[in-house]
């Protein structure tokens, strides 16, 4: 296949070409990778769609198979030998039971994203349970208490990033409100042919190896022609000071990954079909481990539908970014013959693609990755990107975001005086562990609105889905209560050292945040860092409120922009340790990781 | 010099460096905005209240440089986004724990911690910032660092010498022990072991401020204390320009003084030597970049009269091709 841009793309040379688009074969292996096992020799990674699974007994097995994504052979991990793992489609109110067996050589888990349940069938290693030993079965047993779009993955090592996720769908007990004639999986994911472990060693050397998008000499003098020589050093000068990175929009871009859509290389490009006239539900989830994918079907309108598994009040728009772990349910209605599914990268090196047609085999034009843009001020300073400092790079859209924040602080005024927890604090509370080496930076002046896309997707031409646009329907946030206490945490990093943590405190350092079974509590992130991170807090939900407290959708992951603070409110109701991180795997590696004990 | 002193003078140098950054930063984020209200939450971080002055000529020409068409009226508070110290009232990390830790507590696993994260791993890496071949003198520079530890604690070994004729002409050796100091910046302090074929052997004690600097400069300062009260300082610095996201230019300067005269090693007292060098490198990857580069070196003071009654050469131009790598 020949897109008909992938000439522009990636002008560098064939391999490299061909490295980023993968294979078309995806995976299928003529001849035997030479590191294989004789025992392992005979099983071949299927990809694709994957195969689903259903019932109220499931069987699991965790093995290695041969992948070849890129033109070199791997060894990946998979559940029952395929990438995607196969799709469980399971049913709200039962009492569900998954043996999962481990033929590896080293121990793993499971773990059942956004999934409520007994602690001890988190699947965390290390806080749920041990882990299932090499050999051992592990027998998985809960009640399915929700309905709604979820997937699974391993929560040991970097298991995840060499194939093991898969999609869980819980179909309701009732009704499904949501009306469709076709329902496809649409799971993202990335690939490294590397070791893992490597390529986080390489980025604790160079936090910025795999960045290709630095500002050049070149960069430069463009600027000095179009701004001005003075416009163009103001426009460098906060970045220089600060020994900060405008373009640092990935840990890992193309040059070290392979974008897959169901297990599939853009080249490979995944078919979903349908027919003319059709209501076709989309269950996108993104299963990367690095990527935050910006999703769109060019002639295609996307009514997002459900968030997180959670069903929303219906949203139509042409595009959304969504950050590793999170979910989205869009119901489109496509009528010509073949659209193009689109996932570009956030930091514009690379895509996922595969397309939507009457028959497999048919192609639609592919979209041009959008250039890559500097980070604006307001992703590093917050609220302070305005008055005269650069004011080349000052963004009129965000001053009105400010001023709208600065609104609601007012209209909240008479009600805080009546209950100080009635809305979130916005006075930035900085730990004292924050002054030290882990930390790069830290934001005075948070931004509160949600109703920014991002960087990349700002004023882009296109309706970009935000967290403001996201209303949970009436009944999913049952719990009006106000909060008893508000928890702030920070979330920072130091790109120079590779080092990300909570309130400057790597995982190692920390102690767990403790909470009372069944209090309603409010919890503050804010980032202190340039990079947008998608927070997830296993075993109970992220209700989110905007900044003057109104509770808006119901999460398990939500992603934090740079500068940002957000808030959200949670009411845990199962006693135990539960985790709680980045979901990029590198930063939760790295530290940014905290124990919850509920009791 | 005792240990204390040697942490005391790397802090030092750290300020220095840190201190016109921080007052620069300051004002760029305070033009135009009213900070009355925030006097007192940021007394603490106020960098006037330091003592810092003899820095203070230096943080005045910045300001001005920095504040020129600005009002700065209003501004009487001060925020900083990096570095500086935590304000008395800073909130306590561990306040949300009930005394509660990962190993204890209610429902924590039994027996020893299992989950480790990579911030308990050690790593390590050896980087060649310049091995190059001089043709005209024949002469092979090695100049590699090595680190191994983990992200706030390291070993670390940096080599620099010279090989002509196949066989060690000199080497300077400083092992390590790097701890971070702030977020760009680690102090180290260990020994320095010097070889020089046909001179005397020296041993130092070591203590080095090593990190980067605001806009991007890579700086090594290094102060050593020998036998016989000798004293000895080296300065380093590297910036990089790219011009393509592979071509890279370097340009590096390197400074050395000596307190005491060390006749044994053509060395004299005060100045000793300086460098500038300008390597343009092409990074097939970015751990493997060949470059080709130009060098200028200049012996000063009393070492370069000593070069002088042996009738060698104080000043020198010299071209190099070379390999910047890491594994």
């Amino acid at each position: 296949m020949k897109s008909p841009e992938s000439d522009t793309l990636h002008p560098i040379r064939l391999s490299r070409r061909r490295f980023v688009q993968g294979l078309a074969a995806g995976g299928v292996i003529a001849s035997t990778p030479s590191m294989l096992q004789a025992n392992e020799q005979s099983r071949q990674t299927i990809q694709g769609t994957a195969p689903e699974l259903s019932g109220k007994v499931i069987e699991l097995e965790v093995a290695q198979s041969p992948v070849n994504f890129t033109g070199s052979s791997r060894l990946a991990t998979t559940i029952n030998g395929s990438i995607p793992a196969p799709t469980l489609r399971l049913r709200e109110g039962d009492e569900v039971i998954i043996k999962v067996t481990n033929r590896l050589s080293v121990p793993t888990s499971i773990h059942w994203h956004g999934i409520i349940l007994p602690y001890q069938m988190d699947g965390v290693p290390g806080i749920s349970f041990k882990g299932i030993a090499p050999g051992e079965t592990f027998t998985y047993q809960f009640k399915l208490q929700q309905s709604g779009t979820y997937w699974y993955h391993s929560h040991s090592g970097f298991q995840e990033m060499t194939g093991m996720y898969g999609a869980l769908i819980i179909e309701p007990r009732s009704k499904e409100i949501i009306q469709a004639d076709r329902d496809h999986v649409v799971l993202l994911s990335d690939w490294t042919d590397d070791d893992p472990m490597a390529v986080f060693g390489k980025l604790k050397v160079q936090g910025d190896i795999y960045n290709f998008n630095q500002p050049t000499v070149s960069d430069f003098f463009k600027d000095v022609s179009t701004l001005g020589v003075s416009a163009a050093l103001d426009k460098r000068q906060m970045w220089n000071q600060m020994r900060m990175s405008p373009t640092d929009l990935a840990d890992l871009s193309s040059s070290a990954i392979t974008y897959l859509m169901n297990g599939t290389t853009p080249a490979g490009n995944w078919a979903g079909t349908f027919k003319p006239g059709e209501r076709v539900r989309l269950r996108y989830i993104n299963g990367s481990s690095n990527t935050f994918y910006d999703v769109r079907i060019p002639g295609l309108k996307m009514s997002v539908v459900q968030a997180d598994g959670q069903n929303v009040k219906p949203v139509s728009v042409d595009e959304f970014r969504f950050g590793p772990g999170e979910t989205y349910d869009v119901i489109v209605e496509p009528k010509q013959q073949a659209y193009t599914v689109f996932a570009q990268s956030m930091d514009r090196t690379g895509f996922a693609r595969g397309t939507l047609s009457v028959a497999a085999g048919l192609t639609a034009p592919v979209p041009k990755l959008d250039p890559v843009e500097w980070l604006a001020m307001k992703d590093m300073m917050g609220k302070m990107d305005h008055g005269s400092m650069a004011k080349d790079t000052m963004d009129h859209g965000s001053m009105n975001h400010g001023g709208m924040a600065m609104d609601h602080s007012k209209h909240g005024m008479m009600q805080s005086d009546k209950n100080a927890l009635a809305k979130p604090s916005q006075k930035v509370n900085h730990a004292k562990t924050e002054y030290g080496p882990s930390v790069d930076m830290r934001v005075d002046m948070p931004r509160t609105n949600l109703d920014d896309p991002g960087i990349g997707l700002r004023d882009n031409g296109r309706h970009v889905l935000t967290l403001a646009d996201l209303h949970s329907l009436d009944g999913i946030i049952d719990d009006q209560r106000t909060p008893v206490r508000e928890i702030e945490l920070h979330l920072t990093g130091n790109m120079e050292r590779y080092s990300w943590s909570i309130d400057g405190l790597e995982f190692g350092e920390s102690t767990p945040v403790a909470m009372k079974q069944g209090e309603r509590i409010r919890i503050i992130l804010q980032n202190d860092t340039m990079m947008t991170h998608p927070m997830h807090l296993h075993g109970m939900w992220s209700d989110l409120e905007s900044d003057d407290g109104t509770l808006r959708v119901r999460r398990h992951t939500i992603q934090v922009q740079p500068a940002q603070r957000i808030s959200f409110l949670t009411t845990p109701h199962d006693l135990g340790r539960w985790a709680w991180h980045c979901h990029l795997l590198f930063h939760m590696d790295a530290g940014m990781f905290r124990e919850v004990v509920v009791s | 010099m005792k240990i204390t002193q040697h942490i005391t003078f790397a802090i030092t140098l750290s300020t220095i460096i840190s201190a016109p950054m921080a007052s620069a930063q300051e004002h760029d984020m305070h033009s135009g905005h009213d900070m009355s209200g925030m006097q007192s939450a940021n007394k603490e971080m106020d960098h006037s209240d330091h003592d810092m002055s003899p820095m203070q000529s230096s943080n005045k020409e910045m300001d001005h440089s920095n504040m020129t068409g600005m009002d700065h009226g209003s501004m009487t508070g001060s925020m900083q986004p990096q570095g500086g110290d935590a304000p008395i009232n800073a909130r306590d990390p561990h306040a949300y724990s009930s005394g509660f830790t990962l190993s204890q507590g209610p429902y924590s696993q039994a027996g020893p911690r299992q989950l480790k994260l990579a911030d308990e791993h050690s790593f390590w890496a050896v980087l060649g910032d310049r091995l190059e071949y001089d043709p005209d003198s024949e002469s092979t520079v090695f100049d590699l660092q090595s680190w191994y530890g983990t992200t706030f604690h390291r070993l670390v070994i940096k080599a620099e010498g010279d090989i002509a004729d196949g066989s060690l002409e000199e080497m300077q050796a400083d092992v390590l022990y790097s701890q971070a100091l702030d977020g760009y910046f680690d102090t180290q302090l260990g020994v320095r072991l010097d070889q020089n074929e046909g001179g005397t052997d020296r041993q130092w004690l070591a203590v080095s401020l090593q990190g980067l600097a605001p806009y991007w400069f890579e700086v090594d300062i290094s102060a050593y204390l020998g036998e016989d009260a000798r004293t000895a300082l080296a300065m380093e610095a590297e910036y990089e320009l790219l011009f393509t996201q592979r071509l890279v230019l370097q340009s590096r300067a390197e400074l050395s003084a000596y307190g005491k005269e060390d006749l044994d090693n053509g060395i004299g007292a005060g100045l000793t030597n300086g460098e500038i060098g300008m390597r343009l490198r092409y990074e097939v990857s970015r751990q493997f970049a060949p470059y080709l580069g130009i060098e200028w070196r200049r012996s000063f003071a009393d070492t370069a009269d000593l070069i002088r009654k042996t009738s060698g050469t104080v000043e020198d131009t010299e071209f190099v091709v070379g390999l910047k790598f890491w594994f």
